[in-house]
């Protein structure tokens, strides 16, 4: 068994006016799902096509038409259940969350209020080698994304493109276990982690793809612990939702902004108002989204148009067999099996396709030095240039020829640099450009010798100083380097020289 | 349950259904006769009973992950009362 031990992080503690107030943070996210079509119509999902060409007459909401689920998103539902160790829900039930908007044709919405199709879960939040946070999942449920309106083309209009209306969304809902905005976003990249590893949400926040509604309140030190023994809500403060944001950042500010607000309010004598608010990213605060509040009536029934989702054990279980490692195991394997530390097995797992590089240029190596070249040589180099792994120009196999030469002794770790530099750029196969372009560390005593006799012989007065003073031996061992080109081996040149020179 | 006046405005406004004042007394009437029928239901004993949501032992259809739809802007604009550039355009929502 993997050990998968840690610590429990402290809660953040902000400082009012009179006393300390610690926060409490429950998360819903909107993660796209991963699919061809959409959920209930055959339109593709495809992001940045023209205008409304991504949008079949049931998404149009057209007179007649009717609802027929994509099996697929629903087994992308059951997979992100499975992947974060949820109840899987074997009868689920669609209902309508009537509301009227612009980019919501139908006038309401498919979501699952009463029945949702993946029940309590849980996540484990990284803050940190050996520390981590373990949040609930509530439920996740599906759900249709809305069309999008963009305000800014004109004066007096909004624009309407229904490309997104309908496609397959899952509503995953925390617990309100989050005890700092460190801790909002770091759950967050976890979850967008685990999402990409299972492959059914690919993450992507700047397209939308994943979005945070983010509840937040307040309370004294030690009432959350009262709610943590009683699960009674009333030890917690009034909480407020911050709507639809899409990046880390912005989620760590408007809470530390919120927290403050709240703070502000309840020292003040006041109460804060249970409500939605919207983060503006260039004044630094959220604000109260009224008009929201009068039309959140949304008179849930169930949907007329679509039976109850019932799915077989059976199905679940060939899902669940499909499972691929899940990020904390991938990383505790890391850890025992390679001997690196928590943070570079953090660091290599972070992405699939980061840790199957990684994997492949470690096996059968060492596990450390691999580590060390891929994190600091390899990812330094794809960040310089804003390409992720697989865009990378070098192969696994590539890399890892180097690091046999480095362990055959045949180039030293500085002209593996140098080679790495040649292969990243120009490509080839690095121990025929070793051998091509003369590049093998000098092991050969001989020649070395030669070399440190040379330079003894030119600088006499050097050689003086250095009997004196045997730091000084360094100096011939940089002369000795530079005649060779940086080719011999160092070991070999410390040692002669060291020799030479007590001689 | 019984349906007041300002029940029925709400209901109205929710709906985006305009309705003058001086119909509401009698929408409201209206609402309450047919809440009042169907309250009948509540006499039956229900316990234990599972919902019926068909009335013939059907599956709910799926549809395979296939694109089989859109790439028709144009008639899926034909309706609007007015599009520009492959949009709807209607009148200012801003939040």
């Amino acid at each position: 068994m993997l050990d998968l031990s840690f610590e429990t992080p402290k809660p953040k503690v902000i400082q009012g006016a009179a006393q300390d107030w610690e926060l409490v943070i429950g998360l819903e996210v909107h993660a796209q799902v991963s699919s061809n079509a959409k959920l209930f119509s055959g339109a593709s999902t495809t992001f940045g096509a023209e205008p409304n060409s991504n949008v079949a007459f049931v998404d149009a909401a057209m007179p007649g038409m009717l609802p027929v689920i994509n099996e697929f998103c629903v087994a992308q539902a059951v997979r992100t259940g499975l992947g974060l160790n949820a109840e899987i829900n074997l009868m689920s039930a669609f209902d309508r969350k009537n509301y009227f908007y612009p980019d919501l044709p139908q006038g309401y919405q498919i979501s699952q209020l009463y029945h949702p199709i993946v029940g309590e879960g849980e996540i484990l939040v990284d803050m940190g080698p050996g520390v981590a946070r373990r949040v609930r999942i509530e439920r996740i449920h599906l759900e249709q994304d809305a069309g999008k309106s963009i305000h800014d083309m004109d004066p007096h209009m909004s624009f309407v493109d229904l490309n997104r209306t309908g496609v397959a969304l899952m509503e995953i809902v925390s617990r309100p276990d989050i005890r700092g905005p460190e801790e909002a976003a770091a759950y967050v990249v976890k979850l967008r982690q685990i999402l990409r590893y299972l492959g059914t949400c690919d993450g992507n926040m700047q397209n939308g793809s994943l979005r945070a509604d983010v509840n937040v309140s307040i309370c004294e030190p030690g009432a959350y612990e009262r709610y943590q023994e009683t699960q009674d809500f009333s030890h917690l403060g009034t909480r407020c939702e911050i709507k639809n944001m899409n990046s880390m950042r912005f989620i760590q500010a408007a809470i530390e902004y919120e927290a403050r607000r709240q703070i502000k309010i309840v020292e003040g004598g006041g109460k804060v108002d249970q409500e939605t608010r919207l983060y503006d990213p260039d004044k630094g605060e959220t604000r109260s989204m009224r008009s929201k509040e009068e039309a959140h009536d949304y008179r849930y029934f169930p949907c007329p148009d679509l039976l109850p989702l019932e799915i077989e054990q059976a199905w679940v279980d060939d899902i669940a067999a499909s499972l691929p490692e899940l990020p904390d195991e991938k990383k505790a394997r890391f850890v025992t099996d390679f001997g690196i530390t928590e943070y570079d097995a953090s660091v290599l797992t972070a992405e699939a396709e980061n840790a199957a590089f990684f994997e492949e240029v470690a096996r059968g190596r060492d596990g450390k030095m691999a580590a060390n070249w891929v994190i600091n040589e390899l990812f330094g180099r794809l960040k310089k240039e804003d390409h992720d792994i697989t865009e990378s120009p070098m192969s696994a196999a590539q890399l890892g020829g180097i690091l046999d030469l480095i362990a055959k002794g045949d180039i030293s770790g500085k002209i593996a640099k140098d080679l790495f530099e040649i292969v990243y750029t120009e490509g080839g196969d690095p121990a025929g450009i070793v051998e091509a372009r003369g590049m093998k560390q000098v092991t050969d005593t001989g020649a070395i010798e030669a070399a440190v006799d040379q330079i003894i012989a030119d600088n006499p007065a050097q050689v003086e100083k250095a009997k004196e003073n045997p730091k000084l031996a360094g100096w011939f061992v940089g002369q000795v380097m530079k005649a060779t080109g940086g080719k011999a081996n160092p070991k070999a040149v410390n040692e002669i020289v060291a020799k030479k020179l007590s001689s | 349950m019984s349906i007041d006046i300002e029940t029925a405005r709400r209901v109205a406004k929710l709906a985006r259904i305009k309705v003058e004042d001086e119909d509401l007394p009698a929408l409201a009437g209206e609402f309450n006769t047919i809440l009042g029928f169907i309250e009948q239901l509540n006499e039956v004993d229900i316990d234990g009973v599972e919902p019926m949501t068909s009335v013939t032992p059907m599956r709910l259809k799926r549809r395979e992950d296939v694109v089989t739809s859109g790439g028709m802007q144009d008639k899926i604009l034909s309706n609007a009362p007015d599009a520009r550039e492959g949009f709807f355009a209607v009148p200012k929502v801003v939040e």
